[in-house]
């Protein structure tokens, strides 16, 4: 995929988040629209995993850590085609398989996920397994800054370096922000590099919102051979939309109808846009 | 009858030396320990089968989730670990990354109940079958004997959802198989017969029951049913009901607090089916458990051959005929 199509998805992808959650009227929008872009250079460019391969043992692994952001796997996935588009109309919905947290209900979700800090544990099992079957399937993780805070994501990061687990890659949405305020408020976790380097991981930084970084990035793993690989994705949490950008109560706001009208019609403006630079390229 | 303890093998050791057996064969059994093999007898495991066990530290949330990656992934993970950890500080993982999320790690809680004994209250585990049966989609199995231990661990190896299985480090007599001599995971064992009072025990808590039923007859001529409720949940309903349906008491005996385990299980069953029989939990009460050594510990709180006894008295004394 060209680098004007992987932005031209990112665009896309932010519509069909504000869709879905303006229709349910629930979602977890500024995390949703900080980490899309990194699912769709994983998806559409760095992972082997699609509908066709997704019951073959050497497809690659995908744990969403930070569970609550499933608006934005539901979109990547359905666009892949796990799963009709329009049943994201079901979201959150009674007896809808689409709740607000990553499961297997949904085809393409490898894991339940929800509760905060278990992605990395979980990756880290799945890269083991694969290491002693010999499989050359590697394994992704998104966590989000807010859960850097729980215990269990250290243990799991002390584990994966002793055991060299280079085919696993972490992804940290470092948009800055929680529920309750910025990170730094909340409970500082910089200097966060410092802290994975000394846990034994090889760290890369790169603008978590630039799709041509993230793909350049997830291009060179594992980073070292023989140690896991670490990517700090510097985000903007509600990133797309102006008035979300950087404003703590989009966490799980849901906009109003003269809200997402506005939204939507800054993200057509930004996929107009792209579709001309298209046109004349 | 006598019971001759010092030729007795603990339950911990037996489970050792079946997946010995199971992982010679297998070579997708995968041992996960947190700084547990040496607790958990499985030193000799590691020696025979370095690549098929994995050392996570102490860490019991990574132990669980690792494992369910692993489980995931296709292996049959046993994660091992003092079942007194394993089911409080990682009870996360077993719901969300285990139950809830369907992978069949086989989770083995060793040391359990009140078998680290004047370690006190941080080692024991009271709580274990409470909290796991509320979640869903997992097995709960406290074996009472070698014969049972051995049994659970194969079948466990071959399921396919998630299991739990706690046991102690006592030498353990086997008891009885002549009335039934299978074992199946989610069927009760009838061990002996009678008529006159059933005891439905579990685990390391089935020899007393077995005691007392014993003395009973010798002592009193009264004939009771013990039944080994190896399976907390899923609940061997039929056998309990069958056992109850000529309306004589009920004992309950199990190595847990009085809320939430086994007892309460079949209370529920009980009531709910209209039955009326005289009944008694025994097991932990609701206190700062007493220090000293796990016989001690059950004498203490009548789990003993003595104390189901004057309890099984007791509940017969009072309008029962006998």
């Amino acid at each position: 995929m060209t680098d004007r199509e992987l932005k031209l998805k990112s665009v896309e992808y932010r519509q069909k988040i504000l869709r879905y959650i303006y229709h349910a009227k629930a979602g977890h929008t500024g995390g949703s629209l900080s980490c899309i872009d990194i699912l769709n250079v994983l998806y559409n460019q760095v992972m082997n995993v699609s509908p066709e391969n997704f019951d073959d043992p050497g497809r690659d692994r995908y744990v969403q850590s930070k569970g609550h952001s499933v608006e934005a796997l539901y979109v990547v996935l359905a666009d892949l085609g796990f799963f009709p588009e329009e049943d994201l109309l079901t979201l959150c919905r009674y007896q809808s398989p689409y709740i607000g947290h990553p499961t297997k209900k949904v085809r393409g979700m490898e894991q339940n996920t929800g509760g905060l800090g278990h992605g990395l544990a979980i990756c880290s099992g799945n890269a083991l397994a694969a290491k002693k079957d010999k499989l050359p399937l590697r394994v992704f993780t998104v966590l989000g800054d807010g859960e850097m805070a729980e215990g269990s994501n250290w243990e799991a990061m002390m584990l994966a370096a002793h055991y060299k687990l280079d085919n696993l890659c972490a992804i940290l949405d470092y948009n800055k922000q929680q529920i309750t305020g910025a990170n730094a408020d909340v409970i500082g976790l910089e200097p966060i590099r410092q802290k994975v380097e000394a846990f034994g991981w090889v760290v890369r930084e790169v603008d978590g919102n630039d799709v041509c970084a993230l793909a350049d990035t997830l291009q060179c793993l594992p980073f070292e051979a023989g140690k896991p690989s670490f990517v700090i994705a510097h985000t903007v949490k509600g990133k797309g939309v102006s008035f979300m950008e950087g404003v703590l109560k989009w966490h799980h706001g849901v906009p109003s109808p003269e809200q997402y009208e506005q939204a939507m019609k800054e993200l057509e403006e930004a996929r107009q846009k792209l579709l001309e630079e298209v046109v004349e390229a | 009858m006598e019971m001759v303890q010092t030729k007795d093998i603990p339950n911990l050791i037996v489970f050792s030396e079946t997946l010995q057996a199971l992982a010679e064969i297998d070579r997708d059994i995968l041992v996960v320990t947190s700084d547990s093999r040496g607790s958990g007898k499985l030193v000799p495991f590691g020696e025979k089968f370095p690549d098929q066990i994995v050392e996570v530290g102490i860490a019991e949330q990574n132990l669980v989730g690792m494992a369910a990656g692993l489980a995931s992934m296709g292996k049959k993970a046993f994660a091992v670990s003092p079942a007194c950890f394993l089911t409080a500080r990682s009870l996360e993982q077993i719901k969300n990354d285990v139950a809830y999320s369907d992978n069949p790690v086989k989770l083995i809680g060793i040391s359990a109940g009140v078998s680290y004994g004047a370690l006190g209250t941080t080692h024991h585990s009271l709580h274990d079958f409470a909290v796991l049966r509320a979640i869903h989609n997992l097995t709960i199995v406290a074996p009472c004997d070698n014969f049972e231990t051995a049994e659970s661990i194969r079948q466990a190896a071959e399921m396919d959802s998630p299991v739990y299985i706690r046991f102690g480090k006592k030498g353990m007599p086997t008891l009885n198989r002549t009335i039934d001599p299978t074992f199946r995971i989610g069927q009760g064992r009838t061990i002996r017969e009678g008529e006159d009072l059933t005891f439905i025990g579990t685990g390391e808590a089935v020899l007393p029951c077995e005691e007392a039923a014993e003395m009973l007859a010798e002592k009193h001529g009264i004939r009771c049913r013990v039944i080994s409720l190896h399976t907390i949940k899923p609940l061997d309903e039929s056998l309990i009901l069958a056992a109850a349906a000529n309306g004589q008491p009920v004992i309950t005996a199990e190595e847990h607090s009085v809320h939430g385990g086994l007892g309460e299980a079949v209370a529920a069953l009980l009531f709910q089916n209209g039955c009326r029989n005289k009944f008694k939990i025994v097991g932990l009460p609701d206190e700062y458990t007493v220090n000293g050594s796990q016989i001690e510990i059950f004498d203490h709180y009548g789990i003993s051959g003595k104390g189901l006894m004057g309890t099984a008295l007791q509940l017969l004394g009072s309008g029962s005929g006998k």
